[in-house]
């Protein structure tokens, strides 16, 4: 068997806010163009944890290389081979559509040229040409997250952190962004994605489910209903997410 | 009128700058019922909230709430509704117990008054009672929210996205709180983006762009579903999807968890056709059963009508 490349390794992971300890122990491995679940309730830790990782926050203690590079000292490489999208901030509203784009790629350092020529391919592809010059503020809420996504995956980088991209959005356009998320892991993009949804717990590769601090448990869907006895992953989550 | 009718809301709409939030509604709740508006962002659902809590005024049409006119009985109205909006507002820099002590004054009535009411809820942050709400965690926020809304004994409370972004175990607690409410006579109306909500309504409306798709039990909407529907799974669920997009007999195709929820084009097609596709495109380990939709799978047949 391939040995599967490692993406992120996070061995020891501790976060301490003075007595609080808001990560404790962590100690997980994602892989190359996997979509890896990071489940809890509100609470358990999965928001500092992501901040490690994104390099935007320096843990405790703990050996957790992302992309390659150390979250102590290369935060600026882990910065430029990560995407990032949460629900709350995506794009400038007082911007059009492909000023966004244009924006967030001069950021990450790409040429003119080749933002232009990607520019046009991913209008195209989202089906979105009519509204390039649109405001983002004029746009409906599921082409803003579809576009937000695109934007955060522009650059190609090696993992993209999606935190509850879905939420609110009606159930059509959840599907369309979770196609959008498989077609991301196809091309090697590993994906990173918190959620509320259950049912989209189900299209994770493998996930983790946090209580308290801690990771629980860390496994494929399939493997995780069969452990504890669940027909799906509602009743999983159900089972562990409230520990006290 | 039957009598057991507490709010009827007639031919109301609105809009902001030429843009229809609500295009023209008209539904009716009866007295003691649980009622869910379901819908995503942007549906519709807080404009319709801030008309009946006498916030907003309507375009068009009229609203009744226990006999009330929105508009001209408003002070009325408000003497008898209990309204926690989306967002969390009540006073940060105010204690817990103040926050409370405030509501109930304003109402003209004190906490020992109507303790029984809000016991069940407020018992869980009454050990935090002297600090800031501002402090709060957002699972403590939203009990007292809802012991503020409560505390004047409202005929009809009003809940907008209580649960909107708290994990699924505090959802399922919150929803024990308001089965709770109900029996104690108050008529709720909750709105909700999260479909698995809906089955725990008396009544729903699922409401997309400012327009009501449908009105009822959530049992009569899932039995109106009128087409066929199939749970399909096999060993690469990736390639599934693709194959029945391409698939000449499909109408539907969605994701739902470990399943694809299909719907043929053809009703008579049985599931050995299906089959015979989906081995030809060498998939391995394939399930079909017949399903009951849910109210997504409802939901975005109604969407696509």
């Amino acid at each position: 068997m391939i040995e599967k490349e490692k993406i992120i390794e996070v061995k020891g992971l501790y976060k301490k806010f003075g007595d609080f300890t808001a990560n404790d122990n962590l100690n997980f491995d994602v892989y190359k163009g996997e979509i890896f679940g990071f489940l809890g309730a509100n609470g358990a830790g999965k928001t500092t944890a992501i901040k490690i990782l994104c390099g935007l926050s320096k843990p405790s203690a703990g050996k957790i290389s992302v992309a390659g590079f150390n979250v102590y000292k290369q935060t600026e490489k882990i910065k430029k081979n990560i995407g990032y999208m949460s629900q709350k901030f995506s794009l400038y509203e007082d911007m059009t559509v492909k000023e966004n784009i244009r924006f967030y790629a001069g950021i990450y350092g790409l040429r003119k040229k080749y933002i232009k020529e990607k520019t046009i391919e991913l209008l195209d592809r989202l089906g979105m040409n009519d509204f390039a010059d649109s405001l983002i503020s004029s746009i409906p809420l599921g082409w803003k997250q579809k576009l937000a996504f695109s934007i955060a995956v522009f650059h190609n980088p090696k993992i993209v952190f999606l935190d509850e991209p879905t939420a609110g959005v009606d159930p059509i356009t959840r599907r369309q962004f979770w196609d959008l998320i498989y077609e991301t892991a196809n091309n090697g993009i590993t994906v990173f994605v918190t959620t509320h949804y259950m049912d989209e717990a189900e299209y994770c590769d493998r996930l983790t489910i946090m209580v308290d601090g801690k990771i629980e448990t860390l496994d494929t869907p399939d493997n995780l209903k069969l452990k504890y006895e669940a027909n799906n992953m509602d009743e999983v989550f159900m089972k562990l997410a409230r520990s006290s | 009128m039957p009598k057991n009718k507490l709010i009827t809301v007639t031919n109301i709409s609105k809009s902001y700058n030429g843009v229809k939030a609500i295009d023209n509604i008209s539904f009716s709740i009866n007295k003691g019922e649980l009622f869910g508006f379901i819908g995503p962002d942007g549906a519709g659902k807080t404009t319709l909230f801030r008309i009946l809590t006498t916030l907003l005024l309507s375009d068009t049409g009229t609203a009744l709430l226990d006999g009330l006119d929105v508009v001209k009985d408003y002070k009325k109205i408000r003497k008898i509704l209990g309204y926690m909006p989306g967002k969390f507002s009540l006073y940060q820099d105010l204690s817990v117990e103040e926050n409370l002590n405030f509501f109930a004054t304003v109402f003209g009535t004190s906490i020992k008054k109507n303790y029984e009411l809000i016991k069940d809820i407020y018992i869980q942050i009454e050990p935090f009672k002297k600090r800031l709400a501002g402090n709060l965690s957002g699972g403590m926020k939203q009990k007292l929210a809802l012991s503020c809304a409560l505390i004047h004994k409202p005929k009809i409370l009003i809940l907008d996205e209580p649960t909107t972004g708290v994990d699924a175990v505090s959802r399922k607690e919150f929803w024990e709180m308001l089965k709770k409410l109900k029996e104690k006579n108050i008529t709720i109306l909750v709105s909700t983006p999260y479909m698995d909500e809906a089955s725990l309504c008396d009544r729903i409306a699922l409401m997309q762009n400012g327009k009501i798709l449908s009105v009822n039990t959530p049992n009569t909407i899932i039995n109106n579903f009128e087409k066929n529907l199939l749970a399909v799974s096999t060993f690469n669920m990736y390639k599934l999807m693709r194959d029945l997009r391409k698939y000449e007999l499909t109408e539907t195709v969605f994701l739902f968890g470990q399943n694809l929820h299909y719907t043929s084009k053809n009703e008579s097609q049985n599931t050995d056709e299906l089959r015979k596709y989906l081995e030809q495109k060498q998939h391995k380990n394939i399930q079909i059963k017949n399903i009951k939709p849910n109210i997504e799978d409802c939901f975005m047949r109604l969407m696509n009508k």
